[in-house]
Parts: C-alpha cells; structure tokens; sequence
C-alpha cells in the first residue's frame, strides 16, 4: 500500500496539520497580543491535537498494517554459553580469589568505609535541638506572657465568650509547636480532670493547637457544643472536659497549659505543658 | 527531499564510524503487538516529556526559599503581602510571566495523567500477567517508578508553600514522626529540624528537579532497554505463539501511530493545562504555622492514603513502653504492605497459578478469575479509601454530618470490595468458559453455572495456547 491514488486521504492528513499551523499561529498571535491562559492552551490544544489526528490518519490509513511476525529467542542463554562463560568468570586455571585473607579484608573496608559514609548524614540536622529533646517541651515557662499572633499582650477580658485566639509566647510569634489556643466558657461547666480548674482564668482555658493525630493546627470552635475540631482529619475534643479526642481519628487529648495572670493583670503560662504536643512519636511517656 | 537527503547523509556518517546499519536496520523493523492497551505505558511516558519540557521552563522562575519576601505583582489581592519566595515567585510565575501559568498548569495535569497512565498500565500488566517470567525485573522497575513517581508529585506540589501544602507537609511530618525508634530522627533530617523549618523548601525541590527525576528517567531507559530486549509479549491468537511476535513495524507504522498518541497526550495536557484551573496558590495563600485550609485533599495518587488516616479508628498503642501514635497502620503500614504485596506479586502469583516458565503468550484476564477478583478488590479498595479523603467535602455537599459518613465508610471499605471482587470472580469465571464472549453477552444463568462448574472445559485448552517453555535454571 502507499499513499498514491488516495487523493482523500492525503487531504485529510494536510487539513489536520493545517490545523497544527493554524493553532501554531493562534499561540503566537495569543502571546503576543497578552496572557490569556485559556486562549493559549486552546491554541496549543488544537495544533497537538492536528498533529496527533494527521499521525493518526497517516499510519492507519496510508501505511502498511501487516500484521508481521518477528521471530523471538528464548530469554535464556544455550547451556554452552552459560559454561564459558562461567569458565571464563571464574577463570579455571588461574583463580580471582586465591586466599581468604585479602577477599575478607576488603569486604571490611568497603564495610566500615560504608559505614563511615552515613555519618555525614547527621549533618542534615545542622541546628537545634535533638529530635526527643524538641519534641518533648515548647517554649512556655513559668511567668512567659501569653501573646496573639501580632506579638499583643493579652488580658483575660480580651478573649470574647465563643471565640477562641490563637496564642503564643512572647516574643515568639512564629513558634508552631508553642501554638496554644485560649477559649473563653462558662467557668461553672468546666470540669477538667485532676484539679486542672486552677490552671484557667476566668474561665479562660488554654490547650495546644495542634493536633495530637496528624499535628494540624486545630483551627475550628464549635461553639454550641464547644468543641475544637481539626479540619484536616475531623478529630474532635472536647473544651469543658480537658479537651479529651470525643470523634475522629485522635487517641490523645490536647495537652492543656496551666495559665494565670501577673501582677499587671496580663496573662501569663504557669508552666509546660504537663505532655509533648502535636503528633505522637516513639516515647515513653 | 531535503529532509531525506539531509538524514542520509547523517546516517552514512554515522555508519562510517559506528557500523549501525544492520543495527539500525533491526530496530526499524521491530515488531509492536497491536492491541490498545500496548500504549498505557507510552502514555507515561508521553506525559513525563511533557512534565519534563514545562518543568523545565518553570525552573527558570520558581525561587526555592524560604526567604520573607513582597510580592509586587499585577494579582492585587497580594501585592504587598509578605510570604517567603517560594510562594510569591510561585504567584509571579502564574500572574506576572507571560504563559506562566500555562506552563505550571499544564504541568500539574501532565503529573496526574502521568500517575493515572501508571496505574493504568500496570493493571494491564497485572490482568494479563505479563508479570511473569522473564518479564519480573521490568515489574519491578515498573513499580519503582510509580513510588518515585508519587514522591516527585508530592515533592511538586508541595514546593509552592502554600497554605494547602503546607498542611500536606504536616500530616508527611507527622507520619514519618510516628514510624517506631526511627521516626524522629527521620523527620528531623528530612526537615532539619522540627516542623516547619527552614530546609524543607530548597531540599524538596532539588529532590523534586533533580534526584527523583533523574531516577525515574534512568529507570525509564532500564525499562526500555529490558523491554527491547526481550521483545513484547502479545495476547493469543492464531499464529501467536511462544516463539514470534505479532503486530506492526516500528518503521513506518508503529512510529507514526506512537507519535500520533505522543501528540494527543500532549493537546490532552496543554488543554487541560489552560482550560481547566489547578490548585490556585493564590486562594490558598501562603502557609501559616496556625492556619489550615478547609477542605484540604491531597492529589489523588496520595488522596488514598489521606483517606485511610481519615477512616482508620483512633489505634495507639504502647510496645516496650514506647507510644506507636495513630498514624502509623494507616499512613506508612497499610501503604508499605501495599507496595510490599505488589512488588512480590510474579512469586505470589507463581504459588497460586503454579506457572514457572517463561510466558511470551498473555493470559486473557478471565484466563485468572482469582486474578481478577484481587484486581477488582484493590480497584473498589483504594477507590473508596480516595473518595474517604473527601468525606468532608461530601458531608459539605450533602449536608450530612461528617461522623456519619466515617462511620459508614470504616464498613464499606471492608466489606464493598470482598463483594465486588466475588462478582468480578464470577463473571470471570463465567466468561472463561466461553471464550468468544464479551461481558454484554453474559446471561444471569452463565454466571450462576460459573459457581456450580468446578473445572470448566476451556480451562483444559489453555496450556496449549499460553504454557510455557521449559523451565530454565
């Protein structure tokens, strides 16, 4: 078969990379004129799409279709081969390997040269602390003033009933594992665990913002049933309780931070929190 | 004419230094199968030269750091804003560079068409066991690109230091964090430090340039190169057998025809690319340590593994004292076990089909019932685990609450895919016993008869058509 004698055919394979041209100028002529992402991608659309359909139109209809058969081998070398070429891996007459010494001395040294190439790896942590000893405190302390996210001090009477602020120790705004959000309930309906009441003001209660399952920030308060809830996985705690996982994916309640007010009625941490933050990790307590 | 004169001389000088004729020869007259589904895996790799031509031009405009910088661009709702470079030369390359966004567009698209082409090949692969000896190490070279392939898009996509993938990086850190004893130290030297850092950026992206591309390209030419060498296996037919191969020439059809769906891959991720919006960084807005975009999806080759974490109970427990937090059976357990079962199928699948020698000839999908009900339980398996990633956006849009969507769904990804995968079961079965049937032809009766019939009689024909040689040591 060959192209000669279908007149149809090669007009139809010129029209659809006349299509190509067409889209090629499109493009041009686009990006000339201004950036309009959609206009040049359709123009790019057409001119692929000419091309794709002349290729198309061309080995379908004015190449030959076989089929062909191609003979194969079997993926697997005549056993002769195989036996030269082991004999000459092995080299029969004059052996690679003459003694055990030299072979397992090497065998050490690439070992231990290995070996003292993953030191370097440690570099990749070039700064800060070790990973259990970051990961099992934050920057709060005893007398550590409780900021919002501009660096602004805070009073207990800041925190409006229903919403809740994001906080974080001063002079450290950036700091993501300090995170804390403060909520504002009805101090009466508190009951924390374990005489935790003394760790709110006003009732004003402080947890870690971040979630102890995947460690997003647990950014959203529902009011009516005062719970917090991560919008990444839909974990769920529980405000009055002590924050303990009441739905979702969570284990862990987010730990709370005891919290009071110093001598200019500002708020202030009272300590750590009494637990690591965020996502859980290989540790004992 | 010129064309021709012009590579005639190219190759005779060539010849004249490299003796390539008969070589050359031999590779113009090799022979493609014709069945469709020989060019899942060209669509791959159409899509990767496409990723590679935009990524490149994106490269020459995205600054990876983490260093604060203003935006100063024509997008008005962030001139002025302060985010680092990554994000706002992710927002200047999309608004301020003339085909920009484009590029980065058809980018992204090109990354999902690429990882859906994967997974569609490797379902051809799977169904047909063309898995089999001697074709394993293309298996598993096969499925190592698709993880470097995953890795890369998620290194892509979460360069930008938007709020959204910003988030993505959260839940990553929080999963390595959980892998027992080495988990903390892994995450801090991914991250150098703890989450966010300052390192995550610029080391994101020469992995996601650089070291993970590199790879899949050379795995590519691995790939390729097995694939030349032990010439393609084609489904039975007359004529077809272990010792030939049958379909059309690389020179002239076969190339006309690849070039043909090179192209079409390329009007798919250019048109998608400019037509249809992907991940605007500029709504998200850039990542803040105490913010969180709701909803938030991963793209969906990761969406499934987002969707396990989303649907698996709250599980922690303690071993020698020590926590093993939430995320690690959903988020590196159940995806480990995943890759780990794929990349042992050829031997699994040797223990239950007994077959041991070489395979050039296909298995018609029905040739396997058991086969394809494994398939169909991992299609319904991960496809409701990656709708679970949405579950929010669906108690959204249904204004039903989120809670009971989770409940539901821990007992359809049990028990939905054992179902489909014994219907998949049975209408293999029943096909098989009639070989010239489509599925359109099958009567309910066919397919009762499937369950009762414990050897069918076309089972007895298939070691002629598709057996395999002798074993060889």
């Amino acid at each position: 078969m060959s192209g000669r004698g279908r007149p149809g055919t090669d007009r139809l394979v010129a029209a659809a990379f006349a299509l190509t041209v067409l889209g090629a100028v499109f493009f041009a002529a686009v990006y000339v004129l201004g950036n309009r992402t959609q206009l040049l991608g359709l123009a790019l659309f057409l001119a692929f799409a000419g091309l794709a359909a002349g290729f198309a139109v061309w080995a379908g209809r004015l190449l030959p279709q076989g089929p062909y058969v191609e003979e194969r081998e079997a993926m697997i070398s005549p056993p002769e081969a195989r036996r030269v070429f082991a004999s000459e891996l092995d080299r029969d007459q004059e052996p690679v390997v003459r003694a055990a010494l030299p072979r397992r001395m090497l065998m050490l040294a690439l070992g231990t040269l290995a070996v003292a190439f993953l030191f370097p790896i440690r570099s990749l942590l070039f700064s800060g602390p070790t990973p259990w000893r970051a990961l099992g405190r934050t920057a709060w302390r005893d007398g550590v003033r409780i900021v919002d996210a501009e660096g602004r001090p805070l009073r207990p009477s800041d925190i409006a009933r229903g919403g809740i602020v994001t906080v974080f120790p001063e002079g450290r705004v950036k700091d993501d594992h300090a995170m804390t959000v403060l909520v504002r309930v009805d101090p009466a309906r508190l009951a924390l665990p374990g005489g935790r009441g003394a760790w709110t003001v006003d009732g004003v209660v402080a947890y870690s913002k971040i979630c102890t399952h995947a460690g997003c920030p647990v950014a959203l308060y529902v009011q009516t049933a005062e719970q917090l809830v991560c919008p990444c996985h839909q974990s769920v705690f529980d405000v009055l309780k002590g924050a303990p996982p009441v739905a979702g994916p969570a284990a862990r309640p987010l730990p709370q931070l005891p919290i009071g007010v110093d001598a200019e009625g500002m708020l202030v941490a009272r300590g750590d929190f009494p637990a690591p933050v965020g996502p859980g990790y290989w540790r004992t307590t | 004419m010129i064309t021709r004169w012009a590579v005639r001389r190219m190759l005779w000088w060539l010849d004249g230094r490299l003796r390539i004729a008969s070589v050359a020869r031999k590779a113009l007259a090799k022979v493609f199968p014709d069945h469709w589904t020989f060019m899942l895996g060209e669509i791959a790799l159409y899509a990767f030269v496409s990723l590679v031509a935009t990524g490149v031009f994106l490269t020459l405009f995205f600054e990876p750091s983490p260093a604060e910088t203003v935006y100063t661009g024509v997008y008005g709702p962030l001139r002025g804003a302060r985010a680092s470079a990554a994000y706002t030369s992710t927002v200047a390359l999309s608004w301020d560079v003339r085909a920009g966004l484009l590029m980065r567009q058809t980018h992204h698209w090109s990354a999902l068409v690429f990882l859906s082409a994967i997974v569609a090949h490797l379902s051809r692969i799977f169904l047909t066991a063309a898995f089999r000896k001697p074709r394993e190490p293309n298996w598993l070279i096969g499925l190592t690109m698709f993880l470097l392939g995953i890795a890369t898009g998620f290194a892509g996509y979460s360069v930008p230091d938007d709020l959204l993938s910003g988030t993505g990086l959260r839940i990553a850190s929080a999963t390595l964090l959980s892998v027992p004893v080495a988990g903390p130290w892994a995450g801090f030297l991914l991250f150098g430090g703890e989450f966010p850092g300052t390192s995550i950026i610029p080391r994101l992206y020469i992995l996601h340039v650089l070291l993970l591309p590199g790879a899949i390209a050379a795995l590519i030419g691995a790939h390729l190169a097995i694939l030349v060498r032990q010439k393609h296996s084609h489904f039975p037919g007359p004529g077809r057998n272990q010792d030939n191969v049958v379909g059309s020439k690389m020179w002239p059809t076969y190339a006309f025809r690849s070039l043909a769906l090179l192209c079409a891959v390329f009007a798919v991720t250019f048109g998608l690319g400019g037509l249809v919006q992907i991940n605007p960084v500029w709504v998200w807005g850039p990542f803040r340590p105490s913010a969180a975009t709701s909803p938030a999806q991963p793209d969906w080759f990761l969406a499934w593994v987002e969707g396990a974490l989303r649907l698996f109970p709250p599980v922690e427990f303690r071993v020698f004292g020590y926590l093993v937090p939430a995320p690690f059976l959903p988020g590196v357990v159940m995806p480990g076990l995943t890759f780990l079962v794929l990349y042992l199928w050829p031997w699994l699948d040797r223990r239950i089909s007994g077959g041991r020698g070489r395979h050039q000839v296909l298995d018609r999908p029905r040739d396997s019932p058991a086969r394809v009900a494994v398939w169909s339980w991992a299609v319904a398996f991960y496809g409701l685990l990656l709708l679970a990633s949405s579950d929010d956006v669906v108690a959204r849009y249904f204004e039903i609450p989120v809670f009971g969507i989770v409940r539901t769904m821990r007992a359809v990804v049990l028990v939905v895919p054992v179902l489909v995968a014994i219907v998949a079961y049975a209408l293999a079965k029943a096909l098989r016993a009639d070989p010239g049937a489509t599925l359109l032809d099958l009567r309910w009766r066919q397919v009762a008869a499937a369950f009762r019939r414990r050897r069918p009689e076309a089972r007895a024909e298939r070691p002629a058509a598709s057996g395999g040689e002798e074993a060889g040591a």
